[in-house]
C-alpha cells in the first residue's frame, strides 16, 4: 500500500492525457462474421470510477477481452495505461486488477491456494512476501475465515470475493471489473461498493461493467453506454442524466386545482394521479409556481423536481422508439 | 502510481515460481494420483502372476516369447520385472497418462476459465505453453519412475536379486544392472516427450480439457494399429511409437545404439514440430472461454 500513498502524478502517461484507457475505432469481427464490437471510441480518465453499459451481448465483454490482450481487435487501437494493447501485456498487466465475466477457480485447491496459484503468474510479483499479500488480500474481501475451505465448497458470493481478492492481490492503477457484484446478497453488494469507493479514493481508476443501474449511479463518476457494439454514449454521470429534463411532481389532496394552475403557469404534459401532479416543469422559478398553487388555495404537501435516474436515461438510450443518434 | 511501480523490479528467478506452482498443482490433481496409482500397479499385478503361475516350479510362457521382453527371465531376477513392466507400460498405459495430463495442459485451464485469469496475471502465453509442457515432461519422468520404482519394489519381495545375464548372454553386477535400469527409465521417459507435444498441442485447439485428452489418446491408438499394418512400412519409421521398444538394446553388450539415437531423433522431431505449432496456435489465439 506504501506504493499507493508515494502516488503523485507523474509523467507515465506520455501521450494519453490523463486517461488510463483509450480505445479508436476498435473492431472486432468474429470468424463466423459476427460484428461484436463496431468502431469503439472510448476514453476513460484516470482516477475515475467509470461504469460501462448496456444489455447483453452488446459487446462488453468483447471490449473488456481486448483491452486485457486475450482477443486481438480486428482492426483499430486499444491503449491502456499509455501503452498498445495487446502488445504490451507484460509492462501493463501488473499493474491491473481484473475480473472477467465471473470468477475461475481450482475447485481442488483451497481459497488460498488458488490465490498463490494466480500470484505465481505474475512474473513480477515477489515471492518473499506473496503470503502477507495474499493475507491482506483476504482480508480485504472478507474471505480470511474461508481462506483454507476448498474452492469447490464456495458460494457464489464467495468465489466472487475470491475473484476480487485475486485482482486485488498487488497496488494496482486500474481495475477491471465486470459484473462484481453477481451472486453477492444486498449486505455484500454494499461491502464492495464501499471496497470500489476505497480503493478510487486511493488513486485506482476502477473499470466497472454492470447490468445494475442503480449501482453505477451509485459508485460511478463516469459511465459509457453501448448496444449493438456500438458506444451511444459516454461521460460524466451527471451530465449524462442531465440530458434528460427532470419532471415536476406536486403532491396535493386538490389535485384538479393543482393541475389546472400548473397548465396556467406553462407546464406541459400535466399528469394527475392519486394524489399528485406530474407535469415538464416551465422555463421559471419553481418557486413563483409553488406561490401560485398556494395562493390559489392549492394545498401542497409536497413540492420538488424529480430529477431523472441514469435508468431513464439508460432507457433512454438504448430502447426503442427513441431517436438514438440524438 | 509512481514511475518504479510501472518498472517493478523482479527477479529472474520469479518466473520459475509459475512452474513450481503448475507442478505442485499437477500432483495435488486427484487425477494425477489416479493415473500414478494405475501405473504402480501394473509391475504388482505383472510379478504377482508371474510368482503364482512359477510358484510350482515351470517357467512363464513356456518357450517365451508370449508376453512382454524379458518376463521368462523374472523368475532368475527380479530385476528383470522393471524391465517387464516398462515394456508392458510403454506401449498403452503410460502414453495414455501422458495424453491425460498434456491434452489438459491448456484445454482444461481454458474449460475451468482459469486460463484468462492466468493470462491477465500476466503469466504471458509463451511462458505458460513452456511451463505447462515442462510439467508434462516431469510428468513423463515422475510415471516412468514410478513404474520402475514399483517394478523394483516387487521385484525384490517376490524374487532373488543379483547379478543378470544380458540379451547378448555376458554376465553384468547387480550395480550395473541397477545403472542399467535406471538408464531404461530414462529412456522410456523420453520415448514419452514427442506424445506430450502432440497432447499439447491439441489442447491448444479446443476449449474442453476432456476433447483434447481423448483425442491425444485416440491419436495414440490410432498410430499403434496403424504400425501394425505390414502394407505401411515406408511411413511407420515416422510413426513416434516405432522405435519405442528399442530400449531393450540397452540390455545388449555392448548396447546397440542405431534405434536408441532413432528412437530420440524422432522424438526430438515431434517436439520440435508440434512444440512450434502449439506455440503458433497458443500465441495467436483469442481467448474467449
Amino acid at each position: 500500500m506504501t506504493d499507493m500513498s508515494a502516488a503523485e502524478p507523474g509523467p507515465e502517461q506520455p501521450d494519453a492525457g490523463d486517461s488510463v484507457i483509450v480505445t479508436r475505432a476498435l473492431t472486432k469481427r468474429y470468424r463466423g462474421g459476427q460484428l461484436a464490437v463496431d468502431g469503439l471510441d472510448l476514453t476513460v480518465p484516470a482516477g475515475s470510477v467509470f461504469g460501462f453499459l448496456g444489455p447483453n451481448g452488446s459487446g462488453k465483454t468483447t471490449t473488456i477481452r481486448m483491452l486485457m490482450g486475450l482477443i486481438e481487435p480486428t482492426s483499430g487501437t486499444a491503449r491502456v495505461l499509455g501503452r498498445p494493447m495487446p502488445r504490451a501485456t507484460r509492462t501493463v498487466l501488473p499493474q491491473v486488477g481484473a475480473l472477467i465475466e465471473g470468477p475461475a477457480l481450482y475447485g481442488f485447491l483451497s481459497g488460498r491456494d488458488n490465490l498463490l496459484r494466480y500470484d505465481a503468474g505474475d512474473p513480477t510479483a515477489d515471492p518473499r512476501t506473496r503470503r502477507q499479500r495474499i493475507a491482506a488480500a483476504l482480508d480485504r474481501v472478507g474471505l480470511t475465515a474461508a481462506a483454507g475451505k476448498k474452492a469447490r465448497a464456495y458460494s457464489l458470493g464467495m468465489k466472487q470475493r475470491l475473484g476480487l481478492a485475486a485482482a486485488l492481490l498487488q497496488p494496482r492503477r486500474l481495475l477491471v471489473l465486470d459484473e462484481p457484484t453477481n451472486g453477492l446478497d444486498p449486505q455484500g453488494m454494499r461491502e464492495i461498493r464501499s471496497l470500489i469507493r476505497e480503493l478510487a479514493s486511493d488513486g485506482t481508476t476502477v473499470f466497472l461493467s454492470s447490468h445494475l443501474l442503480d449501482e453505477i449511479e451509485q459508485v460511478c463518476t463516469h459511465a459509457a453506454v453501448m448496444a449493438q457494439g456500438r458506444l451511444i454514449t459516454q461521460g460524466a454521470v451527471g451530465d449524462l442524466a442531465a440530458g434528460m429534463r427532470g419532471r415536476l411532481v406536486v403532491t396535493t389532496p386538490d389535485t384538479a386545482d393543482a393541475a389546472r394552475v400548473l397548465k396556467e403557469q406553462g407546464a406541459g404534459d400535466v399528469v394527475v394521479t392519486e394524489d399528485q401532479v406530474t407535469a415538464e416543469p416551465p422555463d421559471r422559478d419553481l418557486a413563483d409556481l409553488n406561490a401560485a398553487l398556494v395562493t390559489a388555495g392549492v394545498r401542497v404537501r409536497g413540492f420538488g423536481v424529480e430529477r431523472p435516474s441514469l435508468e431513464d436515461a439508460f432507457v433512454a438510450l438504448t430502447g426503442e422508439g427513441f431517436d438514438v443518434a440524438g | 502510481m509512481s514511475q518504479a511501480e510501472l518498472t517493478r523490479p523482479a527477479s529472474v528467478l520469479w518466473t520459475f515460481g509459475l512452474l513450481r506452482n503448475e507442478l505442485r498443482t499437477t500432483l495435488r490433481r486427484w487425477r494425477t494420483l489416479a493415473l500414478l496409482g494405475v501405473l504402480a500397479a501394473v509391475p504388482v499385478l505383472v510379478g504377482v502372476a508371474v510368482k503364482i503361475e512359477t510358484g510350482d516350479g515351470g517357467s512363464v510362457g513356456g518357450g517365451g516369447g508370449e508376453g512382454p521382453a524379458f518376463i521368462s527371465q523374472i523368475t532368475n531376477n527380479g530385476l528383470f520385472l522393471v524391465f517387464t513392466a516398462l515394456a508392458a507400460t510403454l506401449p498403452f498405459f503410460l502414453p495414455m497418462a501422458i495424453g491425460v495430463v498434456a491434452g489438459d495442459a491448456i484445454a482444461g485451464e481454458a474449460n475451468a476459465g482459469t486460463l484468462r485469469y492466468l493470462l491477465v496475471a500476466p503469466a504471458g502465453r509463451t511462458r505458460l505453453l513452456l511451463t505447462k509442457y515442462a510439467t508434462t515432461m516431469a510428468f513423463c519422468l515422475l510415471a516412468t519412475l514410478v513404474v520402475a520404482v514399483s517394478a523394483l519394489t516387487v521385484g525384490a519381495l517376490l524374487f532373488p536379486l543379483g547379478d543378470l545375464t544380458t540379451i547378448s548372454g555376458t554376465q553384468i553386477s547387480f550395480t550395473e544392472g541397477l545403472g542399467r535400469a535406471l538408464l531404461i527409465a530414462l529412456i522410456v521417459a523420453a520415448s514419452l516427450t514427442g506424445v506430450a507435444a502432440l497432447g499439447l498441442f491439441v489442447s491448444t485447439l479446443t476449449n474442453s480439457g476432456i476433447a483434447a485428452m481423448a483425442t491425444t489418446v485416440g491419436l495414440l491408438i490410432t498410430i499403434q494399429i496403424l504400425d501394425q499394418i505390414p502394407q505401411l512400412d515406408a511411413l511407420q519409421p515416422y510413426f513416434f511409437s516405432h522405435y519405442w521398444l528399442s530400449f531393450a538394446d540397452l540390455m545388449r553388450d555392448p548396447i546397440y545404439w542405431d534405434d536408441l539415437v532413432k528412437n530420440l531423433g524422432l522424438q526430438a522431431l515431434y517436439a520440435g514440430v508440434f512444440g512450434s505449432a502449439a506455440w503458433a496456435r497458443f500465441t495467436a489465439k483469442d481467448i474467449t472461454a
